[in-house]
């Protein structure tokens, strides 16, 4: 019997949950796709507190915590986690979290930070929704989830910019990595 | 790249979150825009952008005012801006559980799912079967068939993840679809590939040979997604699992090509299906290993760390197949991911040489505190497996444990550490004194009362037969002082051991006791009256008898016991040896696992196995009056593995009487038999009075049927017999399809094994916890002694198993471990015998060329002591 527990049993369920916390480990965007694993609002909440202060300090990308295997991603003032099972695949949830940044990258023309994605929810809505559907990942591939979701952030106030104004931007970016 | 900003930058942003501070009923009011026309598509976006954010954050809308927002947004449909159509999907589906009446928008879905427009067909369906339920899934099955074999990916995915989904709910009407999903497996697009197999194999599950088939399909045919792959992978090693089939099947050989796979995410699930292998041998291993061998290298930190998880999980079976990785872990022990430092070092504490211990504990304690408790577990069981290896090794583990004892942790991993402690306490008689010091220290500051009560039970145990106990009484006291009921309940029976023990620290321990019996707690002062009376008659046989060994009778039996003595009125007094012996606790193996989910069930006392046996045999009318079970034994199997019929036995003895249970099944499945007996022609004095039939033994149902013996009265020595078993039964041949059996049947019958009853059947294991203190209970006034040579017998290990399992007796004292590089050992064994007499064993083994060995025998009646004594003989 111990045998079977440990054996992964097929199923294309693969993902418990994705969420996006800011620096200061608040929610920005949160998916729980497992009835089972904490039901409650405050138990989420408490799970990424959790998380948050386990792996803000050092980007390591991937983590144990709770019985769970947790891949992650920061980005400037954002981080980007994707939870499974202690028995999944580590490889698959990293294809989930690659695919997260890259259409995120792409959508928000470069700028993975925190108001960036705040000023287009609604995209970052949809690209989570075309990545993962009820736990099941439903595409990997960016290409392809940029094409489904057909969402750019062309109105935001960058797109008004010279290019100049554009160049300014990018090397404040540069600095900052730098600086830090 | 990927740094934070600091403060400074980060204070300007946060001023810019537009979703700062919303208000539920100012969002709700502006919801409102919905109902003008024309349409804002972009301000509209925007507030059910809010509302996906509030529901998000926790707000809870009440159904009103949900049902309300919903309503509105339905109006939505009418305005063909995509995004924003896209968001009324979304909303509807975070809605669909708090709104009432959401199948309102199944027109529109429906609508969208078949119309012209393909980015919004796959959504639609998606939220679509999101509201639907089991009566209008039927109504809309004709649109799911057609969109799972669609020519657009998009869409074809999404009917098919739906179809999955929809399985817990309509399971008979997605069993419908499965040659859609047949059809959407030859596709060409990788993901609809992937749903697709997913369904079918979801569909057909409980259908073993349709997933042979499958699976002979597809790895066949070869599919280009790399996450069928793994999801093939995974289904063939579930079904190798199941059929026991052996490593030289087809399946292996797919598994094992996976691992030349150009995509690193199916080599690592083949890797990993073969590492998880049962009774996998380290040639199979081999080319597994050198796979994660290779991902030590990788420079993503994911794959590292998946490769050295799975390579800690092979060292703790195979620990020689991961030393060739040795070098490749030696350079992950200083990884920043601090999880892959740690499993790497743990799983080098496997393999290595003990040379190498000191450098390795050195590296871990220098990050230890940065690492989750669930690796600090980790860590934890991996030293707990070396003292084990290394027992020389066991100052230095002493001296790491006890610094993480005191660092902060959770319950899990303290008692992790604290059972670690012990372990080594068992093994090495020359650190019990630390180790008692060190949890002599915990206890005085540890909010745990179950590992409180713990160790107070072992300094009870163990302290009084140290040098010096004395030193123990404070610690002990101070619990009485400062903590809980249940920990001062523990502190009071740890001090009465003290007393019982010590002479010359009786009178101070009753001092104590008085004190306690002030307590304000009802259990700690019936203890502190109890011991004190007990320690106050200065008598060894009632120390031994009520303060070191206690009960061991079961405790369900012992309820259910007094119970029926308060129905049934009686003069006579209660008489404890009618109640059954607690059978003697199995010691579980100790599986060792690298992280792995904690399970959240709560621990529970579960009822033993004989508890269970003896409530079965109670509701069988034929089987009343033999009094309480005595002993049930292991199963024995009377039948090969694999024949028409599979027959097992369970003795059960009770005072006069010995119950054979046989558990047969028929795996014949055109054949029904009935009124199952399995006849018993015994070798020596025992009387078969009573066969109870299995009614009905239908194709693959387990059904038992039982024989009742009566042991022989005048002769109470003979405690050996052979019993010649045939199993004799109605045959009715019936269809195998069906079931339906034929009219009629003819007699027949299968010679099963011999069954033995040997001395073991009638002794139950009891655990004396002090075995001195109870070999002066019993006295010496039956004591015999008889030396034995043992001339097949060549090791002193091999000595002792064969004495316990020849008696069934339970070792005490840890005696069943013999030391290394010793000449003589002495084995003490406790147990009661039918009838309800304790009976003890001191062996004392000696190894010359062979084994000699001096059996001493004591009980509370004569005949036990000589029939130990013939046995052995």
């Amino acid at each position: 019997m111990l045998s079977l527990s440990l054996l992964q049993e097929p199923s294309l369920y693969t993902v418990k949950a994705i969420f996006i916390l800011d620096n200061d480990g608040n929610r920005l965007l949160s998916k729980y796709y497992d009835p089972g694993l904490y039901p409650s609002i405050k138990e989420q909440k408490n799970f990424e507190k959790n998380v948050f202060n386990k792996t803000h300090k050092a980007d390591n990308e991937i983590a144990f915590l709770e019985g769970m295997t947790i891949v992650y991603k920061g980005s400037i003032d954002l981080f980007l986690y994707v939870v499974g099972s202690a028995q999944e695949n580590e490889l698959m949830l990293m294809s989930v979290l690659n695919c997260l940044f890259d259409s995120l990258s792409h959508i928000l023309r470069k700028n993975v930070e925190r108001v960036c994605l705040l000023d287009n929810m609604e995209g970052v809505y949809l690209v989570v929704d075309e990545i993962v559907d009820g736990g099941v990942i439903l595409e990997s591939d960016p290409q392809q989830v940029l094409k489904k979701v057909n969402y750019r952030a062309d109105e935001n106030p960058l797109s008004e910019q010279s290019v100049a104004q554009v160049l300014q931007s990018a090397k404040e970016q540069i600095k900052w990595s730098i600086l830090k | 790249m990927i740094k934070k900003f600091d403060k400074k930058d980060e204070e300007s942003g946060s001023g810019s979150n537009p979703f700062q501070n919303l208000e539920k009923s100012a969002v709700l009011q502006e919801a409102r825009i919905f109902n003008e026309t024309p349409i804002n598509p972009r301000r509209c976006l925007h507030i059910l952008t809010k509302i996906i954010y509030l529901l998000n954050q926790g707000e809870h809308l009440g159904t009103t005012e949900a049902t309300e927002a919903f309503f509105a947004m339905t109006r939505l449909f009418q305005s063909n801006d995509q995004t924003l159509r896209r968001m009324c999907y979304l909303t509807i589906k975070e809605m669909a559980n708090i709104s009432e009446d959401v199948i309102i928008v199944t027109s529109s879905l429906t609508k969208d799912m078949t119309g012209k427009e393909d980015v919004y067909r796959g959504p639609a369906i998606r939220a679509l079967c999101r509201i639907t339920d089991t009566n209008m899934l039927q109504s809309i099955e004709r649109y799911m068939k057609q969109a799972i074999v669609d020519k657009v990916p998009s869409v074809s995915s999404s009917a098919l993840v739906s179809s999955l989904h929809m399985m817990k709910i309509s399971y008979d009407i997605v069993k419908r679809w499965v040659n859609e999903a047949q059809e959407a497996a030859s596709s060409d697009n990788i993901m609809v590939q992937y749903h697709a197999l997913g369904l079918l194999y979801h569909l057909r599950k409980n259908d073993r040979l349709a997933v042979t088939k499958m699976l002979n399909k597809f790895t066949k045919s070869g599919l280009k997604s790399p996450f069928a792959y793994c999801m093939l992978i995974r289904i063939a090693s579930k079904l190798l699992d199941e059929t026991e089939g052996g490593h030289d099947s087809p399946l292996f050989d797919f598994i094992e090509g996976c691992l030349r796979n150009k995509n690193e995410m199916v080599v690592y699930e083949a890797a990993s299906a073969i590492v998880h292998m049962p009774n996998c041998t380290a040639r199979e291993l081999a080319p597994a290993v050198s796979v994660l061998q290779l991902f030590c290298g990788s420079p993503k930190a994911a794959l590292r760390y998946a490769a050295v998880r799975t390579l800690n999980k092979v060292a703790m079976k195979h620990p020689s197949a991961v030393t060739a990785c040795n070098l490749d872990l030696e350079n992950l022990i200083t990884d920043s991911n601090r999880s892959i430092a740690t499993l790497a070092i743990t799983t080098l504490l496997k393999t290595g040489s003990e040379s190498s211990v000191d450098r390795l504990m050195k590296q871990i304690s220098s990050f230890v505190s940065e690492i989750s408790d669930e690796f600090k577990v980790v860590v934890v069981q991996a030293i707990s497996a070396l003292c084990q290896k290394y027992p020389r090794k066991h100052s230095v583990m002493m001296n790491f444990l006890s610094n993480m004892l005191r660092d902060d942790g959770g319950f899990e991993y303290k008692r992790a550490i604290v059972d670690c402690i012990i372990s080594i306490i068992e093994e090495n008689p020359e650190s019990k004194e630390t180790g008692l010091a060190h949890l002599c220290e915990f206890i005085e500051d540890c909010e745990h009362t179950v590992l409180a009560t713990k160790i107070l039970h072992l300094l009870g145990k163990e302290g009084p037969r140290t040098p010096q106990p004395s030193k123990y009484i404070r610690f002990i006291f101070n619990r009485v002082v400062l903590e809980s009921e249940a920990v001062r309940a523990a502190a009071v029976s740890a001090l009465a051991k003290f007393g019982a023990q010590n002479d010359d620290l009786l009178p101070s321990v009753l001092v104590l006791m008085q004190r306690c019996m002030m307590d304000s707690d009802d259990e700690v002062r019936d203890r502190a009256t109890f011991y004190m009376n007990v320690l106050q008659q200065k008598q060894k046989a009632l120390n031994a008898a009520y303060i070191f060994n206690g009960l061991s009778v079961s405790v369900p039996g012992l309820e259910k016991a007094l119970h029926q003595y308060t129905l049934e009125p009686s003069v006579e007094p209660f008489d404890i040896k009618t109640v059954p012996l607690a059978t003697a606790p199995i010691t579980e193996q100790r599986t060792e696992m690298a992280p792995i989910a904690t399970s959240k069930l709560p621990e529970k006392l579960a009822p033993s196995r004989q508890d269970i046996y003896q409530e079965q045999l109670a509701n069988i009318p034929e089987l009343h009056g033999l009094g309480p079970l005595f002993k049930s034994s292991e199963l024995v199997r009377l039948t090969e593995a694999e024949t028409e019929y599979v027959v097992c036995c369970v003795k059960h003895t009770f005072a006069r009487h010995i119950v054979f249970q046989f558990d047969c099944t028929n795996t014949l499945n055109d054949q029904l038999l009935q009124k199952v007996i399995v006849q018993m022609e015994p070798s020596e004095a025992y009387e078969v009075i009573n066969y109870i039939p299995a009614h009905s033994l239908p194709y693959s149902q387990p059904g038992s049927t039982y024989t009742l013996v009566r042991l022989p009265d005048d002769d109470p020595t003979a405690v050996s017999c052979t019993f010649s078993c045939t199993m004799k039964y109605l045959v009715r041949d019936c269809d195998p399809n069906t079931g339906e059996p034929d009219d009629d049947g003819y007699d027949d019958e299968y010679v099963l094994e011999d069954l033995e009853v040997a001395v073991a059947d009638h002794i139950q294991k009891v655990l004396k916890p002090n075995f001195g203190a109870a070999w002066e209970e019993v006295g010496d006034e039956f004591e015999k002694e008889e030396t034995f040579a043992l001339a097949s017998v060549r090791t002193l290990d091999e000595a002792v198993s064969n004495i316990i399992s020849f008696l069934g007796m339970q070792p005490c004292e840890r005696s069943d471990k013999v030391p290394e590089n010793k000449n003589s050992h002495v084995l003490l064994l406790a147990g009661v015998f039918r009838g309800g007499h304790d009976v003890l064993v001191r062996a004392r083994l000696a190894l010359a060329d062979s084994v000699t060995m001096q059996v001493t025998v004591r009980s509370g009646d004569e005949t036990v002591v000589d029939i130990i004594l013939a046995c052995v003989g």
